[in-house]
């Protein structure tokens, strides 16, 4: 503060505001916030623009009610299926909790689908986006292995069966498919062990590459901004600007960073 | 050399048509993976001119703009911060300060240690899956419980150790004996298609069921009346009553326990896989191969898809 506040006004604001700027001043994360947040975007975007952050959604939908699911859960073969049952048929909302995981993670697999083709059809992965349209295979990749490996885990026949078909196709690739096969399985045949393996990969080791992966996603959405449509009279990323000297301007499609100083 | 800089101008290759051809080869040469070995020729043949081609388009611009006497500049001079040394002058000797032998030091320490503290963790998630893999003999009861010509539906624990989650299926058919030797047909209920539990085609008999506790673990035994083969409730795969295939998608016959006899009682030793049988019962020609995973070709051209199976597979 240059200068003490004089007028009534001015220090009721002064003191609402006071937590956020002593934030801002010792971490820079309302100007982050803001950055992440208050970006500009091209005037004719249209509901199509919204299916990644309708994705996202579903996977935070995933991650907490996953959570709770855990709580409860018990990876063991003797245990499984009952843990599940206790979770339907007696936890308070149990049912409910488990019907938003387990339809959920269709929801994803599809909203993933349909942000792939918005992408696709308005050409939206071209220069200088393909890294994120990559990124974006390799999320729906894991995210398709977070479905095979959940599958198991209620630990019915239909869950125990198809994982014996789907660990026997991994096994059929030539070479090394019988290898992977037994690396998933950990061992020849699904046993005790493969019930925990495929709860830690579903609960700790995709979801954490996720995380990685989803976060560099986003961070080269703000970086290059969103594309116009095909349709634009305002031709995507061709009003590049040169950054101005307060920085973080022109994000529609801002030119290189780290050339200059802030 | 296209600018790899900011300076707005995308550097992508122009438009060309070439990559379509590319790709109807590659598909051809898949298609030629299941119907023969001269499509899959024919394939290759059109993936390698087109890709040829493909690469000829795209390297043009550099292979014709820049003449071969031209080379890139071999470094370029800093433009920003303080340089810690002097650049070497002509015909002086490239010097390695301290400060940069610190750096990689540091950072290659840390890669070093880094490493070995995290190497343990290839045990329990790599290695373990492929030790220790075989079982022990089981024994799944008095020779007299299994009549002559009819297959008896056996349930078993093939691991005590692991439980329930262990519990296997075997159709075991009492042959008679052959040269005072007793003979058993044992086939595994694993469909060799994808691992399914293939079922009998014919009649169960359930009230001749029997249950008997044998070391601590219950194996069950159901006769059938005449059973004319087995079929696969996932994807339709149908065996006839020596396991061979005769219609779906198995690759192969159905697998095979060895069986041993000890005291009167029938023992299931080592699985086996088996290309194919001829002849029935005890007088069946059985070719015979080690233990693959379902799916997975024995003979034929397709089986050098599988050299190295790993153990108890």
């Amino acid at each position: 503060m240059a200068r003490p506040p004089a007028t009534r006004k001015e220090q009721i604001l002064y003191l609402a505001l006071y937590p956020i700027n002593w934030l801002e001043e010792r971490s820079g994360l309302v100007g982050a916030v803001k950055y992440f947040l208050f970006r500009k975007v091209p005037g004719d975007i249209s509901w199509g623009h919204t299916l990644g952050s309708a994705t996202l959604t579903a996977f935070i939908v995933q991650v907490l009610t996953g959570s709770i699911l855990a709580m409860y859960y018990k990876p063991d073969p003797d245990k499984a299926y009952e843990s599940i049952r206790y979770i339907t048929d007696d936890v308070t909302l149990g049912w409910l909790v488990r019907g938003m995981h387990r339809w959920g993670a269709s929801v994803f697999i599809i909203l993933m689908f349909l942000h792939m083709g918005r992408v696709f059809l308005y050409g939206a992965y071209k220069y200088p986006r393909e890294l994120n349209w990559i990124l974006g295979v390799l999320i729906l990749a894991l995210g398709m292995l977070e479905g095979f490996t959940g599958y198991l885990l209620p630990w019915d026949q239909t869950a125990y069966w198809a994982t014996v078909v789907g660990i026997n196709l991994q096994a059929t690739g030539p070479f090394v498919g019988p290898f992977l096969a037994n690396v998933l399985a950990g061992g020849a045949e699904i046993g005790s062990d493969t019930l925990a393996r495929f709860y830690a990969l579903h609960m700790l080791l995709i979801p954490g590459a996720l995380f990685a992966l989803i976060g560099l996603h986003l961070y080269l959405v703000i970086r290059l901004g969103v594309t116009s449509p095909p349709w634009s009279p305002n031709a995507a990323g061709r009003d590049r600007t040169e950054p101005t000297p307060q920085g973080r301007e022109g994000l529609v499609a801002p030119g290189p960073r780290g050339g200059k100083a802030r | 050399m296209a600018s790899h800089g900011g300076d707005g101008s995308p550097h992508v290759p122009a438009p060309t048509l070439w990559p379509v051809g590319f790709a109807v080869g590659i598909a051809v040469l898949l298609v030629g993976v299941v119907l023969g070995w001269l499509i899959v020729a024919i394939g290759a043949a059109i993936a390698a001119l087109f890709g040829f081609l493909w690469i000829r388009e795209v390297t043009r611009p550099v292979r014709s703009t820049e003449p071969v006497a031209a080379p890139e500049p071999e470094a370029r001079p800093a433009t920003r911060g303080r340089k810690a040394v002097p650049e070497p002058g002509e015909g002086e000797i490239v010097r390695f300060p301290r400060s940069k032998l610190l750096e990689g030091a540091t950072l290659g320490l840390g890669v070093v240690i880094g490493g070995i503290v995290t190497l343990p963790i290839l045990g329990p998630a790599l290695v373990d899956p492929f030790v220790d893999q075989g079982t022990d003999d089981v024994d799944i009861g008095a020779l007299d419980e299994f009549p002559e010509n009819r297959f008896v539906i056996t349930t078993f624990l093939l691991d005590p150790e692991q439980g329930e989650v262990s519990r296997r299926t075997a159709y075991v058919r009492n042959n008679g004996s052959l040269d005072g030797q007793p003979s058993f047909t044992i086939l595994s209920s694993r469909c060799v298609h994808l691992g399914c539990p293939v079922q009998v085609n014919g009649l169960p008999l359930d009230e001749a069921a029997k249950t008997e506790q044998i070391d601590n673990t219950v194996v069950r035994r159901i006769p059938t009346a005449a059973a004319v083969g087995f079929g696969c409730p996932c994807h339709g795969g149908q065996y006839d009553a020596e396991g061979n295939r005769t219609a779906g998608p198995p690759v192969r016959a159905l697998d095979r326990y060895e069986f041993k006899v000890r005291n009167g009682r029938l023992l299931l030793s080592k699985t086996y896989s088996v290309g194919s049988v001829e002849g029935t019962g005890s007088e069946a020609q059985i070719k015979k191969y080690d233990l693959m995973g379902p799916g997975q070709h024995v003979d034929g051209p397709e089986a050098v898809l599988y050299p190295i199976e790993p153990p108890g597979h």
